[in-house]
């Protein structure tokens, strides 16, 4: 790391102008902003009505759906599958759709420095 | 002490072993401010994920999740949720940027572009305060958890707990700095994992793997119709429900806020490393929640009446250890006891491996964003830095253990939830707002990181938890004695306020101040948090 100054802090380095204005980096944000904004979005309003249901609608909440596995117990574990593809989907869509680009980024930034 | 005794004290002492050995080993590969801190950068995607299981997953999950459920029925499974859905904040919106604009402490990323002392004083002040929050619920449930396996109620026993905790956590880091610590909590994350595994297949075992048959028995042995149904907790009123919705608020925007989490996206060399190890962490974290249902839900279903009492009677704390005995052939028999010694000894291991990680994160802070960049301007030299964070470990270690003395009759339920709220108030608005809003700046930052602090630590003072709370039957359930109630806040869990209040702040602050904002620093921060251009990466030895 460079020397730390003190105040604001203030070392900059123009690369990153150029890096910025470039249509990679453009593309690059909006991929990114594009996935995790909507993503970010689904899952916590899905976890709040789980939350919700679970609190005001008792009554739907311990219908049986088979055997003593009730609606409760399915849309919890609901919870978990949409946890793991969410997860799943962001490193796909990461690997393919993101590395690339800030690999490319990322070497025209050790030339240019 | 009889046999079972010895065995499980066998048992603890090989884990302590075992953790003294690795640190040891450990502490010959550390030599500077970047090994103590950050491991180096060295560990893999996989073994970051171990640890940042080892790290998460505490004695209050083990033992107070399923604890919940032997208990309430299906209320302990919603706290599960709420632990897991977390990590995609984490794994979306945090983890990667974090790697790519930071370096050791969660104040890094701040001071990236803002002015260092205010926001590195605000973030390690806030690191502190939810490190030791988080540090007395450990502390006081290993008190609490060795009180439980010797059958005995001595303030003694659980005074020479936490001290001998206490010690071993200021071993741990002092010694073995970040790469001891880390080794502590992948393998604490292995043993609790296989402890948790071998105790489930032999509960679905029991019930030939059939699920709804467990469920039948628990819910007809708990006596009670709604068993399996939501509400069995929280849903008493409409207070305790909206006390519910705010914890979960804690739970989902906390994990992310969490200072000890945080560090561990700097001890991996990239940040696709670390968006590697957030992804073990969650099926791993996962993994462990599913199976927390089957040992609460189990514990109702296998356990006598006899036994259930001494569950409930603990607060829920002892409904997995007590589980593991049953399953291993019950009380007085060899496998039984074999079980019983192993889950305890695994549940004091999680214990360590926590506070081990709490009490290197606050070092970090305050040797690096307090001692270094506030007091000594950035002037020092890493070997000072690095025999300050030393001393650091050992002061915040003692000052957890002369705490965690007269806290350890706290329930730690209560401790884990409020550094949860703290968490989600004081630190992730304000780390949002800087890797998103291009304005953002100290004053924004400093003022949502003390409101947060502030209102949520404050809301909880006022609150039923420290004064006012008596149960039905008149039992005395706050902090203070019966007489002192200067409780107005009604809620238990602060977050549903002080969340929003803390953002509104980071947004207040920002607009008033007369700081120009510091674009080109944005410009640099946006590049590098998104491409890793320039970002700190693994030193070679």
């Amino acid at each position: 790391m460079s020397p730390q100054t003190h105040d604001q802090a203030d070392r900059h380095d123009p690369v990153y102008d150029h890096l910025h204005a470039s249509a990679e980096f453009t593309e690059l944000r909006s991929r990114y902003r594009r996935f995790v904004f909507p993503a970010t979005a689904a899952f916590l309003v899905w976890y709040l009505l789980y939350v919700v249901l679970s609190m005001w609608a008792e009554d739907f909440m311990s219908e049986k759906v088979f055997g003593n596995i009730n609606v409760a117990l399915v849309f919890g574990l609901l919870q978990f599958v949409t946890t793991f593809a969410i997860a799943w989907l962001y490193s796909n869509y990461s690997t393919k759709r993101l590395d690339p680009l800030a690999r490319a980024l990322n070497e025209r930034y050790e030339q240019e420095k | 002490m009889d046999g079972n005794q010895l065995l499980t004290a066998a048992l603890f002492l090989a884990v302590v072993l075992l953790t003294i050995f690795i640190t040891f080993r450990a502490s010959r590969s550390t030599s500077g401010t970047n090994d103590f801190y950050a491991g180096g950068c060295s560990f893999s995607g996989f073994q970051n994920g171990l640890a940042i299981g080892g790290d998460y997953m505490s004695a209050a999950s083990f033992l107070g999740i399923s604890g919940t459920i032997a208990i309430y029925g299906y209320d302990g499974f919603l706290y599960s949720i709420g632990f897991l859905v977390a990590w995609l904040v984490a794994l979306l919106l945090v983890a990667e940027m974090l790697r790519n604009s930071g370096r050791y402490t969660m104040a890094d990323q701040l001071a990236y572009r803002m002015r260092q002392r205010p926001v590195r004083t605000a973030a390690a002040t806030s690191t502190v305060v939810v490190s030791i929050f988080y540090l007395l619920a450990q502390m006081v449930g290993a008190g609490l958890l060795v009180n439980l396996l010797l059958g005995v109620e001595s303030e003694f026993v659980k005074n020479v707990t936490i001290f001998v905790v206490g010690g071993l956590m200021i071993f741990y880091v002092t010694v073995g700095g970040m790469k001891g610590t880390t080794w502590v909590q992948i393998i604490k994350a292995v043993l609790l994992m296989f402890g948790s595994l071998l105790i489930i297949l032999l509960v679905l075992a029991h019930f030939s793997f059939n699920l709804s048959d467990l469920l039948g028995t628990a819910a007809s042995n708990s006596g009670n119709p709604d068993f399996l149904n939501p509400g069995g907790k929280y849903g008493v009123d409409t207070t305790s429900k909206i006390d519910f919705v705010s914890l979960g608020l804690a739970l989902v925007l906390g994990t992310a806020g969490l200072p000890h989490i945080l560090i561990r996206f700097y001890t991996v060399p990239t940040s696709r490393d670390a968006r590697k190890s957030v992804l073990w962490a969650i099926g791993l974290i996962g993994a462990f929640y599913l199976m927390t249902l089957v040992l609460g839900f189990g514990a109702t279903a296998m356990l006598s009446e006899g036994k259930m009492a001494d569950v409930v009677e603990s607060g829920g704390n002892l409904a997995s250890v007590l589980l593991a005995e049953e399953v291993g052939g019950g009380e007085g028999s060899a496998g039984g006891a074999i079980l019983l010694a192993l889950i305890a000894a695994v549940a004091f291991a999680t214990i360590l491996a926590v506070v081990a990680g709490l009490t290197l994160t606050s070092s970090a802070s305050v040797a690096h964003d307090l001692y270094n960049s506030v007091f000594r301007k950035g002037q020092a030299s890493d070997v000072d830095e690095l025999k300050v964070a030393r001393i650091a470990a050992g002061v915040i270690g003692l000052i957890a253990i002369a705490l965690a003395i007269p806290a350890r009759n706290l329930n730690i339920a209560f401790l884990v939830a409020l550094a949860f709220a703290v968490a989600a108030s004081a630190n992730l608005p304000s780390i949002v707002y800087n890797m998103f809003w291009r304005r953002f700046n100290t004053r924004g930052a400093v003022w949502s990181i003390y409101g947060g602090l502030i209102s949520s630590v404050g809301l909880v003072f006022f609150s039923p938890v420290v004064s006012g709370k008596v149960a039905p039957d008149g039992k005395n359930l706050a902090l203070l004695p019966k007489d002192i109630d200067f409780s107005w806040f009604p809620l238990e869990n602060p977050a549903i306020v002080s969340v929003p209040l803390a953002f509104f702040l980071g947004w207040l602050g920002t607009v008033t101040s007369r700081e120009p904002a510091a674009e080109e620093r944005y410009t640099e921060l946006e590049v590098r948090a998104l491409t890793g251009a320039g970002a700190e990466g693994a030193i070679s030895h």
